[in-house]
């Protein structure tokens, strides 16, 4: 026995069990022992499970941003695609994204928390209302895909508007529409309902009670799922590829402003595709770079919801 | 320096617009009520365009000559050909069904168990560390899976399978099985944690271990929760388009046969939504390919809907139960 | 029946679904008294102080018919709910401290109704929670949140909230379930008083409180009016009516 196991150092004799102490009155028999055996199993192999399928995806991102680290500088961010995007940088698909996040985020913003506002403070409950929710839910679970089907359909065809940064983000806009009214009813909804009731009593009306009890206490809620949002809608590819995503659009470096509603836009999520699917001899760093960015964009943006949240749940007020 | 003076000139104009909006949501009562009943209807509007919409396009598909066998049962999607297009959907079916069984194979086990681990087995620090890294997973956008997908994937599925290619259903199954994970950890964490904290105590005041709690008491409890957390699991897999479209490999196989082991798992596929992705680009508007695609949108939106609406009819009736 | 009744009940039946909460009951309430509403549990107490300030309306589900009078006007007919809460203040049993500081509790309807000043808010914070025995416990922490209080001062807090708008009719509805008997002495006390500026319904399962405060009482039981009578009758060994008598005596309920 090698003499850096513990069990081979010279241990005291065990004292003698004083007949007070109460584990002397649980003697662990067979039955009890195989079944403490069974839990330590059990929450190894659940743990083993949580490992193996979170431990690689955590490498695997890693890994990107590994790869990326040669690429990734200040110049690749500012900088513009040259050489058919096969060196430079991604600055028109960032400013791109932005365009494209803060514009649908301006029109789903507003709507989508009205609208929740609506749905659960204002809208009688009968089976329209219920039909609607119903509907809003589901909408949140439909792929992103037949987004972009809704969006040819009804913003490049039928409302004219072609292939534009409009047209693209009205899309991002109402496909995010049905998350941010479900986050916006779940946030109003934690507010207990006995407040509202004690103002009515007091004679305030629905609007007053909203606006001084029930948005401040729900604001951090539904600024956290905004924030995820807008995760979300500058990770999208599907839903701009057709109405508004472009491959390559020439603008100045560094240029903060640079496209117009109606242009067409590039979009980092597209950039990310169009250079690892479309175009050969893309150097590798630059591939990982982009898709670096674009990971990390998420990232910041997922923490800053995170921490809002749990500052959130540290000053409670009930 | 012009670039800047816009951009100072758009700011002002933007403090001006919610100064102003600070001030109608402060004193305009009547105005923000307003508003609040134009955005309810407008949303609903917004949802049931959303309908509207798809099926205006697909409509002329449906409605016109609509073969359906030749659209459902037939394997032969030719959309392109001049003299005789043909638009069966079979093998993109068994693409998607592939790509959705292979994927949910390991996520259901796996995003189960993690669910369990979460909530039952570790403490709270680790806890909180784990639903926050499994937040952030769940926000990796699609295209960045669809790059894991080619970029490592890929070279790996070639070696370690000896395979032609490494973009096929294996690559596309593991991809997204690793996308749903997060979905199906959060749901069904969310209903491991609404059994009431009474019946474990109950449980263990009677002398039961962890794992028996887990097994007898929390998967019983929990158990329409769990069949929702993987419903939505499989609906965000039919759903999946970006990364599938990158590492499936694209090409209309069906990946069965009659041969052993009548499943392969290294054959290239394309799903519905790949198709439509890939396609739609091309299509000339209102011509017969646009619509059949518009067509494959409704499908999968009948699908997903239906999943979504038999998990959340599933999550409803377990809060009414309590 | 007096002439001008503050508040005058005419054949109101409400139901919630499917289920009858109050059969056609009729009543008055005399102008500045006390009137006490006794009864069992589920006898519609609670759901008679809601069709008096409106708030029926808002409950899910619930249905009236039958009309409510409040100095000769019907309030069912009446454009601004909210002017009607505001004459009515209302304390359920329930204590709910609204997540504001405990000023900004007291100073809550003032402000949505507008026009005070901030000295005379200042007095009239005071004046409340004195009136409603908290002052001296709270004079300190203002500014602490309502909802950290404890149960009984939330209570006191809920009562202080609703003499704040300077209410015409004061409801009560068991107020003093969450309340220490010392405190609750106190607040009868002020009860007592303010019977001058105003007319206070008395919700309460404590017949003795009633029996103390009240210069009318009326017995509820399973939705319908049994008696109402001047309290003295109706605590008397003959009340007139053998459940009534049953009741207040302790022989059920």
């Amino acid at each position: 026995m090698s003499p850096l196991q513990p069990s081979s150092a010279p241990a005291p004799a065990p004292a003698p069990v004083a007949p007070t102490d109460p584990s002397a009155l649980f003697t662990a028999t067979d039955r009890t022992r195989r079944k403490l055996l069974t839990q330590r199993i059990a929450g190894i192999v659940f743990g083993a499970m949580a490992a193996a399928i979170l431990l690689p995806l955590l490498v695997i991102l890693g890994y990107i941003f590994v790869r990326a680290l040669p690429a990734l500088d200040w110049g690749f961010v500012t900088g513009l695609p040259e050489q058919g995007m096969r060196a430079g940088g991604i600055w028109p698909a960032l400013a791109g994204t932005a365009y494209l996040v803060v514009f649908s985020l301006l029109v789903a913003a507003p709507i989508g928390v009205m609208a929740g506002i609506y749905l659960n403070e204002f809208a009688r409950d009968n089976w329209f209302t219920r039909a609607v929710n119903l509907a809003v839910v589901n909408l949140a679970g439909v792929p992103s895909i037949v987004h972009a089907l809704f969006g040819v359909g009804a913003f490049v065809v039928f409302a004219g508007l072609g292939k534009s940064i409009l047209a693209a983000s009205l899309t991002l806009a109402v496909m995010t529409l049905p998350v941010i009214i479900v986050a916006t009813k779940e946030a109003l909804a934690a507010v207990p309902r006995s407040f509202r009731e004690a103002c009515w009593n007091l004679g305030a009306s629905r609007w007053q009670v909203i606006r001084t009890i029930v948005l401040p206490n729900s604001f951090g809620g539904i600024l956290t799922g905004l924030i995820l949002e807008v995760c979300r809608a500058a990770g999208e590819t599907a839903p701009i590829m057709f109405t508004g995503a472009i491959v390559f659009k020439a603008v100045e470096s560094g240029q903060l402003l640079p496209y117009n509603p109606t242009d067409q836009c590039m979009a980092l999520s597209y950039h990310l595709h169009t250079v690892a699917t479309q175009i050969p001899g893309v150097p590798e760093p630059m591939l990982y770079a982009t898709a670096a960015v674009l990971v990390g964009f998420v990232l910041v943006f997922n923490s800053f919801a995170i921490a809002m949240r749990v500052r959130l749940r540290a000053k409670k007020k009930w | 320096m012009i670039s800047l003076l816009k951009i100072m000139l758009l700011l002002a104009l933007v403090a001006g617009v919610l100064y102003l909006m600070y001030l109608i949501y402060r004193y305009c009562e009547r105005t923000m009520v307003t508003l609040i009943h134009i955005c309810g209807v407008s949303a609903i509007v917004f949802v049931f365009g959303i309908f509207f919409f798809i099926f205006r396009e697909g409509a002329p598909f449906l409605l016109k000559d609509f073969d359906f066998g030749g659209f459902f049962l037939s394997d032969k999607w030719y959309p392109t050909s001049e003299e005789n297009p043909r638009f069966g959907i079979l093998a993109l079916v068994a693409g998607t069904g592939s790509v959705t069984v292979l994927a949910m194979l390991f996520a259901v086990p796996f995003g189960l168990g993690t669910a369990v681990f979460i909530s039952e087995f570790c403490g709270r620090k680790t806890k909180e560390a784990l639903k926050i890294l499994v937040e952030f997973l769940a926000a990796v956008p699609s295209v960045v899976w669809g790059f894991i997908g080619m970029m490592v994937m890929n070279p790996l599925i070639i070696k370690l399978a000896d395979a032609p290619v490494g973009l096929n259903v294996l690559n596309a199954g593991i991809v997204v099985g690793l996308m749903a994970v997060p979905v199906i950890v959060s749901i069904a964490e969310d209903a491991i944690r609404a059994v009431p904290d009474e019946y474990r105590a109950a449980a263990e005041a009677l002398g039961a271990t962890r794992w028996q709690v887990v097994r007898k008491v929390i998967f019983p409890a929990a158990k329409s929760g769990l069949l929702a957390a993987v419903l939505l699991g499989v609906g965000r897999a039919v759903g999946e388009t970006m990364a599938v479209l990158m590492a499936t490999g694209q090409s209309i196989n069906i990946p069965f046969d009659g041969n052993a082991p009548f499943f392969h798992p290294l054959q290239s596929v394309q799903t519905l939504t790949a198709t439509i992705a890939a396609e739609l680009g091309e299509a000339p508007s209102g011509g017969h390919h646009y619509q059949a695609l518009f067509t494959l949108g409704i499908v999968l939106f009948a699908i997903t809907f239906a999943i979504n609406l038999v998990a959340d009819l599933i999550v409803k009736g377990i809060r009414k139960g309590k | 029946m007096i002439a001008n009744p503050k508040i005058l009940v005419s054949d109101l039946s409400v139901s919630y679904g499917r289920k009858q909460v109050l059969k056609d009951v009729s009543l008055y309430v005399p102008r500045n008294s006390i009137f006490a509403i006794i009864g069992p549990a589920t006898s519609g107490k609670t759901t008679l102080l809601k069709c008096i300030n409106r708030t029926l309306e808002i409950t899910p589900g619930a249905r009236s018919t039958g009309c409510v009078h409040i100095d000769g006007e019907d309030v069912a007919k009446m454009r601004d709910v909210y002017e009607l809460r505001r004459r009515i203040g209302m304390v359920f049993p329930l204590p709910v401290g609204l997540p504001l500081s405990v000023y900004d509790n007291v100073a809550y309807a003032p402000r949505m109704a507008g026009g005070w000043g901030r000295a005379e808010l200042d007095e009239l914070v005071e004046r409340c929670l004195r009136q409603a025995a908290l002052w001296d416990e709270v004079k300190d922490r203002l500014k602490t949140l309502g909802t950290m209080l404890s149960g009984g001062q939330q209570q006191r807090l809920t009562i202080a909230r609703a003499l704040s708008h300077q209410p015409e009719i004061l409801c009560l509805d068991e107020f003093s379930i969450a309340i220490d008997p010392v405190t609750t002495m106190r607040i009868e006390d002020v009860l007592l008083e303010l019977r001058k500026d105003m007319t206070i319904l008395l919700v309460t399962n404590l017949v003795q409180q009633a029996r103390r405060l009240a210069d009318v009482t009326c017995f509820l039981n399973k939705g319908e009016l049994v008696q109402v009578d001047r309290t003295e009758l109706i605590f008397s060994d003959q009340p007139g009516n053998q459940v009534t008598h049953d009741y207040v005596h302790g022989v059920f309920g």
